[in-house]
């Protein structure tokens, strides 16, 4: 080996130490593409549609005027679609979640069922659209209507429940099922009281992300055949007569935010692109919300359950 | 005999209990298996429904014929421009998302200091967490201007501009789950680098990349699943029109872009244009299946066990 002097050996450190602060410098400068991108786009919606935000956009029906189209039918759209998502999508993504932490036995088909809520995942949104399209609407004639939508979202966001279920309950210690065990509580007992309490922040949490995700799905929601421009709300849930509250509303055609907001994008006058960066502020600050409040419910429940 | 009257009394609620207990595991259960019958329900209805159309159209033809007409009266039905559109989308978004997300990556698991991570991440997963049709609207009103000031000849829809957002959206998923790979390598092989005088960044690129390579891997193949499906930014601005090109300066559309096209529309159910659309979903499971089997081979091959 020829002798290495000092200096050459100084020269190297500092040439490799160097290009240490290069890739520090342009790992920074990525980053910043990312957030100047989200920025950038914060700002242009917020320019483009602060003339139409306000009480009115949210009061009106869609219109051949883009000064008075609102979004009136797409927000009510929108909420009764993600009362269905909920109500369906969170009892069977817990379930799941229970069974496969508390009762699944090591086999073939845990096996195959972990596997496959592995790659439900990775399915594409859109094709989720399809088997609804296929399955809801003509199979079980629900037709296009607002339960079909609901259904196909809770499908799509079923692994993202399932998952951070399974995570919150895995958390739980094993000491304080064997606490109840020992006092005689069946396994449902346990789970029931103390296992599902405790991993409340945590499903919680997954369902929130999970709705923020079904709130802005647009593909799938056309193609189980959403009006563009729909100028009537559906049927009320509350009823004057007994028993008060119907379900109607669920075979009644819909719009929803995103999709009003793609029909405004389409739209070849300019004027109409304003209304369309509005309802993007919206959808934002809904997306945003819904994030806030499951980042919020993360933090409270790590904070309070000290095991 | 008292003990004997309360034993029968404690065993026969024991039975209600074992009978409880049993048809509530049956229903947790069923509800596991509903994710598998999702599954099996997509799987059969693309292939239910598509059958009928290669009843009407042989193979071949779908596979080699250049044009995707299938609502003309000249109706062709290629499948290649359809292809074509998305793989050139993919590839422009995966020439932004791979290498950002691989350098955010490395960045936040080895250069950042934790409050700076602490405060980037958020933000990151909001990008993550922006709607499609936001991110659509974005391309065509924005980007699409700001590229034809570079580009002047840039036509209002063309898939460089879907393709770039559609990179800067898929950052974020690829960021993560390569990250979640370089924490998951054991300290102590990272510790031996720096012992023996690697910088940080040699300690990246030879030790932690390798190491985590299958997940980094598997990230990359999330990340080519999520282009390869995604619908409304390239529906949005790239145009709508079948076009076999691979130059992203052009419009074109790709097949989950033509299936929202064609769901716009009225259309009868068992009409040659429904028949089109899970003719087009099946080969859309079809790439995003090649891909997660090419994947996991690849993570398999390079597997480091510890």
């Amino acid at each position: 080996m020829p002798e290495q002097s000092i200096d050459d050996i100084r020269r190297m450190i500092a040439r490799h130490k160097l290009r240490d602060h290069i890739f520090a410098i342009v790992g920074i400068l990525s980053l910043m593409v990312g957030i100047l991108t989200l920025l950038a786009l914060f700002t242009e919606l917020a320019i483009e549609g602060a003339p139409r935000i306000g009480w009115k956009l949210f009061a009106s029906f869609p219109s051949r005027h883009p000064e008075e189209a609102g979004i009136l039918s797409a927000w009510v759209g929108t909420t009764l679609i993600m009362l269905v998502t909920a109500a369906s999508a969170v009892p069977l993504g817990v379930a799941s979640a229970v069974y496969l932490e508390e009762y699944a036995r090591k086999n073939w088909l845990t096996a195959i069922i972990e596997i496959n809520v592995t790659n439900l995942a990775g399915v594409p949104s859109i094709v989720y659209g399809l088997l609804a399209l296929g399955l809801f609407v003509y199979k079980l004639d629900f037709g296009q209507s607002i339960l079909s939508a609901g259904l196909t979202l809770a499908l799509l966001i079923l692994p993202i429940v399932i998952v951070s279920a399974r995570e919150a309950i895995r958390a739980v210690p094993g000491s304080i099922r064997e606490a109840a065990y020992a006092l005689g509580a069946t396994k449902w007992q346990t789970v029931r009281d103390h296992v599902l309490p405790y991993s409340l922040g945590g499903i919680l949490t997954g369902t929130i992300m999970g709705l923020s995700r079904a709130i802005g799905e647009t593909a799938p929601v056309i193609t189980i055949g959403a009006l563009t421009f729909i100028a009537f709300l559906p049927q009320s849930p509350f009823s004057g007569d007994f028993p008060f509250v119907s379900f109607r509303w669920l075979m009644d055609p819909f719009t929803v935010m995103p999709i009003q907001m793609f029909n405004w994008t389409s739209r070849p006058e300019a004027a109409f692109q304003h209304n369309a960066a509005a309802a993007g502020v919206i959808l934002l600050v809904m997306t945003l919300i819904m994030n806030g409040i499951a980042i919020y419910i993360r933090y409270r429940f790590r904070k309070r359950i000290k095991w | 005999m008292p003990s004997n009257k309360a034993n029968n009394k404690y065993s026969g609620r024991s039975r209600l209990r074992r009978v409880r207990e049993f048809i509530i595991e049956s229903v947790l259960f069923l509800a596991a298996l509903s994710s598998v019958a999702t599954t099996f329900a997509i799987v059969s209805i693309l292939v239910i429904e598509s059958i009928p159309f290669f009843r009407h159209v042989p193979l071949l033809d779908f596979l080699t014929d250049a044009q995707w007409t299938p609502l003309f009266d000249d109706a062709h039905y290629g499948i290649m421009p359809l292809m074509a559109g998305t793989l050139v989308t993919t590839a422009v978004a995966l020439l932004v998302a791979i290498p950002l997300g691989t350098i955010i990556a490395i960045y936040l698991c080895e250069f950042a200091p934790h409050r700076v991570r602490e405060i980037i991440k958020p933000f990151l997963e909001l990008l993550g967490a922006v709607p499609t049709v936001v991110f659509g609207y974005f391309a065509l009103i924005f980007v699409t201007p700001v590229l034809q000031k570079l580009i002047p000849a840039l036509p209002g829809f063309n898939m460089l501009s879907a393709g770039l957002v559609m990179g800067i959206m898929i950052v974020p998923y690829i960021a993560s789950v390569s990250e979640d790979a370089m924490h998951a390598v054991p300290k102590h092989i990272l510790e031996g680098s720096y012992a023996m005088g690697a910088t940080r960044f040699q300690t990246a690129v030879r030790v932690i990349i390798p190491s985590a390579f299958s997940g980094i891997a598997a990230a990359y193949i999330l990340g080519i699943s999520r282009a390869v499906g995604e619908t409304m930014i390239v529906a949005i601005a790239a145009g709508q029109q079948p076009n076999l090109t691979l130059n992203p300066m052009e419009p074109a559309a790709t097949i989950s872009a033509y299936i929202v096209q064609v769901s716009l529309g009225d259309l009868p159910h068992g009409s040659i244009g429904y028949q089109t659309i899970f003719v087009a979903g099946l080969s859309l499971m079809l790439i995003t299946l090649i891909f997660n089997i090419v994947g996991y081979f690849l993570a398999k091959r390079f597997r480091e066990v510890y």
